[in-house]
C-alpha cells in the first residue's frame, strides 16, 4: 500500500469544504482512504485510525493543510493529487463562479453598502480580530466560533453594547432576526414570541415546538453559552430581554439557558422584575422554577413545556394537528420494547450532535435512571475521560468544543457519530440508543437518510446474533426546512427507528425501558 | 443613541466570514448576503497577523 501525504503550510479551507472535498476524493477510482485536513491533533488521531498517519503528517501543525492519500496504483494517487485544486476551489451549488468575493471589510462595505449584519465561523484565534472589524463597521454579529477566550468575549460585548449593537456569541450556533433564519436553525412561523437564548439546540427546540404547535417567532436572539457566567455577567442577555421587551411585535418572552451562577440568576431575574411587563417564560434548563415563580412569571422544566407555555400564553396557537406523546403512551412503548431486549443488556447510549438536548436528556434521565455518564456530565463525578470509549449509561454530546478543532460540527460532518454509533450498537451490554437528527439550515443535507443507513446495518447485525436495540430518534425540524421533518422521519421509521415528537420525551421514553429491564 | 431594536423590522445584508453554507443558506432564501474571501492572516500565524494588524493600524 502507498501512502502520500503532501503538506501545505499557511493554506486554509474551512471544515465543511474539507469534508466534501475529502469524501470527493475518496471516491476516485483506486484510492482506498484519502483525507484533506488542518493539521489540529483530533485530525491526526482520524489519519491514524485510517491509516493515513505518516512521520510527515504527524509532524504537521494547526496551520498546515495535509492531503494523505493511500492506494495500491501510484497513478491513482497522482490522479487525485491533481484534483485536489478543483475540489478544494469548487464554489457550492447554486453559487455564481464568478461572484465577487471581497477580502476585506471595506471592500466588503463597499460592494454591499448598509451590510448591517455579520457572522463569522472562522477558526476561533482569528474570530475576535473580525468580529471587532464587524462590529466597528456597525455590523450586529452572530460569533459561531468557539475556541474564543473569555477575555476577548468581554471586550466585544462590552464594545456591543455600548454601541447598540448584538455580539451573539461566541460559540452562537443560532438565531433569527426578522424572520430570517442564521446559523444553524430551522424555517418557522413569524409570529408574536421572543427568544433570548444562550443555549443553541435548545432555542432550536423550542421555535420548532412553538412553529409545530401553531405558534410563531418573532426575534430569537442567541447570547452564547457563557453569556450568564460571572465574568460576563450575561451582557447579551439583558439587551435581549430589553430589546424584546420594547419590541411591539412580541407579546410573549422566553429565555432558556443551562443554570447560570447564582448572582447572575438573581440578576436577570430582579432585571424582569423591575423592568418588563410582558409574560415571561424562563427555563433556566435543570434550575430553580420557584424563584421565576416568585418574581410572577412562568417557570418552566424542560425545552417542551417552555415552547407549550409560550404559545399558551401568546394566544396565536393555530391548530396544528401536532401531538406530542403522553408519559402513557410511553410507558406502552417501553414495556414492548424491553420484553424484546435479552438479558444482559443494561445501559442507555444517547449520542448526540446538539450540545442542549444532551444536557436536557441527562435532566430528564436523571429522575428515572440516576446520573449518566458524560464529555459534559450534570455531576463532575461522571466525567468520561475518553468520550469515545463508553460505560455505563452514557449521553455523549459531539459537538462539544473537544470534537470540534479543525472539523465539521456533527450536525454537518455526521462522520464520527456514525463511526460511534456502529461501534456501540455491537456491544453486548447495551439496551437503548437515542440519536438526536438536527434539521435545517447550517446543518447535512440528509441526516436522516445517512442515519437510516447505518440503523439498517445494525438492524442486519441484531437479527444476527439475536439481540434486539431500540433506536430512539428525536428530529429537531420543520416541514419548512429544506430537509422535511416528514421525510427525515419516514426514512428513519422505515429503517426501524422509534420516533419521538420532542427531545424530552425521546430521553422519557429510554429512561423507562432501562428501567423495565 | 442607537439602539438593538433598530434592527427589527429592516431588510438584513448579511456578510458571511467563515464557512460558506451560511452563505449559501442565505442566497437560497434570497436574503442579501456576501462571502468573505477569508484567510488566516500572514497565512497562519496569529503572531504575525497581530503584528501585521499594529502595523498598519
Amino acid at each position: 500500500m502507498l501512502i502520500k501525504t503532501v503538506i501545505r503550510h499557511g493554506e486554509y479551507y474551512d471544515s465543511v469544504k474539507l469534508m466534501i472535498a475529502t469524501k470527493e476524493l475518496s471516491e476516485f477510482e483506486g484510492i482506498k482512504e484519502a483525507a484533506i485536513l488542518m493539521g489540529s491533533d483530533l485530525n491526526k488521531e482520524v489519519l491514524k485510525r485510517t491509516g493515513l498517519l505518516t512521520p510527515e503528517s504527524e509532524a504537521a501543525v494547526p496551520e498546515d493543510l495535509i492531503i494523505a492519500i493511500s492506494s495500491e496504483s501510484q497513478d491513482a494517487i497522482d490522479k487525485a493529487l491533481d484534483a485536489v485544486d478543483g475540489l478544494l476551489n469548487k464554489h457550492g451549488g447554486g453559487d455564481d463562479e464568478n461572484e465577487y468575493r471581497p477580502k476585506s471589510f471595506d471592500s466588503a462595505m463597499k460592494t454591499m453598502p448598509g451590510l448591517n449584519f455579520c457572522i463569522i465561523s472562522v477558526p476561533g484565534k482569528y474570530a475576535k480580530r473580525e468580529a471587532m472589524k464587524a462590529l466597528k463597521n456597525d455590523m450586529h454579529v452572530l460569533l459561531f466560533s468557539d475556541n474564543v477566550t473569555k477575555e476577548e468575549e468581554l471586550e466585544l460585548k462590552t464594545y456591543a453594547r455600548d454601541n447598540g449593537l448584538l455580539l451573539m456569541g461566541p460559540d452562537c450556533g443560532t438565531a433569527m432576526i426578522n424572520n430570517v433564519p442564521l446559523g444553524f436553525a430551522n424555517k418557522i412561523r413569524k409570529g408574536n414570541i421572543g427568544l433570548v437564548g444562550a443555549a443553541g439546540t435548545g432555542m432550536q427546540e423550542v421555535m420548532v415546538l412553538v412553529h409545530k404547535l401553531g405558534g410563531g417567532i418573532s426575534q430569537a436572539i442567541g447570547t452564547g453559552g457563557r453569556d450568564l457566567s460571572v465574568e460576563i455577567g450575561g451582557i447579551t442577555m439583558l439587551q435581549g430581554i430589553e430589546a424584546l421587551n420594547e419590541d411591539p411585535d412580541t407579546k410573549v418572552i422566553v429565555v432558556i439557558s443551562k443554570p447560570p451562577a447564582e448572582e447572575i440568576s438573581d440578576k436577570m431575574l430582579s432585571y424582569i422584575k423591575e423592568n418588563v411587563k410582558k409574560p415571561v417564560v424562563i427555563n433556566f434548563i435543570g434550575g430553580d422554577k420557584k424563584k421565576v415563580e416568585a418574581i410572577g412569571k412562568i417557570g418552566a422544566t424542560t425545552l417542551e413545556e417552555a415552547a407549550v407555555e409560550a404559545v399558551k400564553i401568546a394566544e396565536a396557537g393555530l391548530s396544528s394537528g401536532f401531538k406530542i406523546e403522553t408519559d402513557e403512551e410511553l410507558k406502552a412503548i417501553a414495556e414492548r420494547e424491553a420484553k424484546l431486549i435479552k438479558p444482559g443488556q443494561k445501559y442507555l447510549r444517547g449520542l448526540y450532535s446538539g450540545g442542549t438536548l444532551c444536557y436536557e436528556s441527562m435532566l430528564v434521565l436523571r429522575d428515572y435512571i440516576g446520573d449518566v455518564y458524560s464529555n459534559t456530565p450534570l455531576n463532575k463525578t461522571m466525567k468520561l475521560e475518553d468520550a469515545t470509549n463508553t460505560t455505563g449509561n452514557c449521553c455523549i454530546d459531539y459537538g462539544d468544543d473537544q470534537f470540534t478543532v479543525g472539523r465539521a460540527h456533527p450536525m454537518i460532518d455526521t462522520t464520527l457519530r456514525e463511526e460511534e454509533f456502529m461501534k456501540e450498537i455491537q456491544k453486548d451490554d447495551v439496551a437503548v440508543i437515542i440519536l438526536d437528527v438536527v434539521i435545517g439550515y447550517g446543518t447535512h443535507s440528509d441526516p436522516a437518510g445517512v442515519f437510516a443507513k447505518r440503523i439498517k446495518q445494525a438492524k442486519d447485525i441484531f437479527a444476527q446474533n439475536g439481540r434486539h436495540v431500540p433506536i430512539i430518534c428525536y428530529i429537531c425540524g420543520t416541514d419548512e426546512d429544506p430537509q422535511n421533518w416528514a421525510m427525515q422521519k419516514s426514512k428513519l421509521e422505515e429503517a426501524g427507528a422509534i420516533i419521538v415528537n420532542t427531545n424530552a420525551k425521546a430521553s422519557k421514553l429510554a429512561g423507562m425501558i432501562i428501567n423495565e429491564l | 443613541m442607537k439602539k438593538v431594536n433598530d434592527i427589527f423590522g429592516k431588510e438584513l445584508k448579511v456578510l458571511n466570514i467563515g464557512l460558506e453554507q451560511f452563505y449559501e443558506d442565505l442566497k437560497s432564501q434570497d436574503i442579501k448576503a456576501i462571502q468573505m474571501d477569508w484567510r488566516p492572516p500572514a497565512g497562519g500565524d496569529s503572531e504575525a497577523a497581530d503584528l501585521l494588524a499594529a502595523l498598519l493600524g
